[in-house]
């Protein structure tokens, strides 16, 4: 009883210069890249100058995008804080705001609400081996971490990719692929869940093929990302390899509204997707109650 | 404590019709068979007897309000271009609710941490709530009887608890006694002839009388922690809430009826080149209110989604605010349940569990 006849807390109060959360930044649409069928990729830029200058985020932090009159919906920032000159969301079309986006063109107006949620920690990855394993669209938050670590290559040890998708048509950020599998600091493998004409790369699905890979535990953090189904078999792959929970980072998703731990929808148990996550270690996932 | 006041009934409307001079004054008023908080009618008399069916949490927390506008308009000079502009609304205007119960009150502070950018945790501030929190002035008329499904007492209140009312207002023979308990209620209240010491006396009686009515707290001193514990150890037990919701229909009443369901649902609604951003309430117990777009959905059933409700209250909220149930205890959500689910009885089974385990 005694937490609950406690004195009664103060009433909260704000004034003129709280800022209002609910407001979305203006942004213009600088870009659009068709990158599958279902995917499209949003270069935006803030309308107000100042608010682009200063406006910081974390790898792995989200933002809201706004298409006025049809709603809002969460999407990684995938672009990296390292390069400002646009912030960049990639959005899989499968309800009505999608929709609503993938109707937008270069020059239009959308809202942008951000940045949102915890973000990767790279911090603590300093130093250490990173193996990322991303499944479809599951490539757009590790996108982010990974040219940011890139940005910052010396930080870190080896860095591989594993980045799998349906079919090559359906693998988002081709564009960038060729010059990923070039690069010597970075080993990259792609892999398609069955053969298709003229593909040079693996064919099999992304756990299996993380088995072969079979990048050493010592010292190493995993991040992996994708469809529920594949992150499933890629964190027993993990597990399989000798990574610790401690050492298997991924993303969360859940249907948000307000994006501030507020609304209510987000929740697993006590904690809140959109303000404890995005981004959770096995660790983590293994403390909380099994409500995904 | 301040001087008590004295306001005979008859002259309730006329000192009403006087504030709401400087306020907008809702108090409760019969709406066919429930009595609800309105906006008053000028020279009303508010139903002072009969217990309201809904809370007063719709004057602070609108059911539907406007977020901000948007405008498109052509730009003349560029064929094609549109310009968009959005305006936020106008700040809430003063605000009195007369007759709130203690409750009410209390609910409130269900909302506060959360809405106030979560203490130390120093998340968003929501300015909507928080600017109609502060120009609300909460009147609270002191219950004179517990109902059957009333339980505040097991979450620290009480028929006539001072907890975040302005004015404890408590109706004695024919007129009511005003305690004010913060500068806002004693600025409502410094017009009105002082009270007798009888008066005064009438209103102590009555608070110990309505106490004494309360159906005592089963297994007294009620231990927070261990509800928190019992209603989480539940988590897996899918037996245990599908048979807590068998009766459930998922109709939300209890969420809408409730002075501390705080979830609500972003929409926007367009009209050709204009429209609105609104929020409005939302209910947990809805399969929709989770749904994802991938199709996915974390609560399909009305088993996980009464375990939410039921968890968020009595385990997950108190484990991030300070062990506070999200729970005042005005049994709203049983006495309008329309197949008598009884959240009493849910933490009480939940409790007998964990029990048996040990």
């Amino acid at each position: 009883m005694a937490t609950n006849t406690a004195a009664a807390p103060q009433r909260p109060s704000c004034d003129a210069s709280t800022p209002n959360p609910y407001m979305p930044y203006l942004a213009t649409v600088v870009e659009v890249i068709d990158e599958t069928p279902n995917i499209k990729t949003f270069r935006v830029v803030l309308q107000d100058a100042d608010a682009m200058k200063s406006f910081t985020f974390q790898p792995g932090q989200v933002g809201q995008l706004s298409v006025f009159g049809f709603g809002e919906s969460t999407f990684v920032i995938n672009s990296p804080p390292t390069r400002m000159d646009y912030l960049q969301f990639s959005v899989m079309r499968t309800g009505e705001n999608t929709q609503a986006l993938h109707n937008v063109a270069a020059g239009d107006t959308i809202g942008v609400r951000g940045p949102l949620g915890n973000s990767f920690p790279y911090e603590s990855m300093k130093g250490k081996d990173i193996v990322f394993v991303g499944g479809g669209i599951g490539m757009a938050p590790l996108r982010t971490l990974l040219l940011f670590m890139l940005d910052n290559r010396k930080d870190y040890g080896k860095i591989s990719l594993l980045y799998g998708a349906r079919s090559p048509q359906d693998m988002a950020f081709s564009y960038e692929l060729p010059e990923w599998l070039g690069r010597d600091d970075l080993d990259c493998v792609l892999t398609i869940d069955r053969e298709a004409e003229g593909w040079q790369h693996k064919v099999g699905l992304i756990p299996n093929v993380l088995l072969e890979m079979a990048p050493s535990a010592n010292n190493c953090v995993a991040i992996t990302c994708g469809p529920p189904i594949m992150i499933k078999f890629t964190l027993q792959a993990l597990e399989k390899l000798g990574f610790a929970p401690e050492q298997i980072v991924t993303t969360l998703e859940k249907r948000m509204k307000c994006g501030i731990g507020i609304c209510g929808r987000c929740n697993i148990g006590d904690k809140y997707v959109c303000v404890d996550g995005p981004v959770f270690t096995l660790a983590e996932l293994k403390e909380i109650p099994n409500e995904l | 404590m301040a001087t008590l006041r004295y306001l005979p009934l008859a002259q309730v409307p006329q000192w009403l019709d006087g504030l709401a001079k400087s306020y907008t004054v809702f108090a409760p008023a019969r709406e066919g068979s429930a009595v609800v908080y309105r906006p008053r009618a000028e020279g009303s008399m508010p139903e002072l007897t009969a217990r309201p069916t809904e809370s007063a949490k719709h004057v602070v927390f609108p059911r539907a309000h406007e977020l901000f506008s948007f405008t498109y308009k052509a730009d003349p000079a560029v064929v094609g271009k549109r310009d968009l502009t959005l305006t936020q609304p106008q700040d809430p205007t003063p605000t009195v609710v007369f007759g709130a119960l203690s409750c009410d009150a209390r609910g409130f502070f269900a909302f506060d941490p959360v809405y106030d950018g979560c203490g130390t945790k120093g998340l968003a501030k929501d300015v909507y709530y928080l600017k109609r929190r502060q120009n609300t002035a909460l009147v609270v008329l002191a219950c004179r009887t517990a109902l059957a499904t009333c339980f505040c007492n097991w979450t620290g209140g009480s028929p006539a608890s001072r907890e975040g009312a302005d004015v404890l207002a408590t109706l004695v023979n024919d007129g009511l006694v005003m305690e004010a308990l913060t500068p806002k209620g004693e600025e409502l209240v410094s017009g009105l002839a002082e009270a007798g010491a009888e008066q005064g006396a009438a209103a102590e009686a009555s608070h110990t009388a309505a106490e004494a009515t309360m159906a005592p707290v089963p297994g007294a001193p009620l231990d927070p922690k261990a509800i928190a514990d019992a209603v989480l150890a539940r988590f897996d037990d899918a037996t245990f809430w599908q048979a807590e919701s068998a009766g459930c229909l998922a109709c939300g009443a209890c969420t809408y009826l409730c002075p501390t369901c705080y979830c609500f649902n972003i929409t926007d609604e367009s009209n050709g080149i204009s429209g609105v951003r609104l929020r409005s309430w939302d209910t947990c117990m809805a399969s929709l209110f989770t749904l994802e777009a991938s199709g996915h959905n974390p609560r399909t059933a009305k088993a996980n989604r009464l375990k939410n409700r039921v968890g968020h209250k009595f385990s997950y909220y108190p484990s991030l605010h300070g062990g506070r149930f999200s729970c005042c205890g005005c049994g709203r959500c049983i006495k309008s349940c329309p197949s008598s689910v009884d959240i009493r009885r849910i933490v009480q089974n939940a409790l007998a569990a964990a029990n048996v385990k040990e």
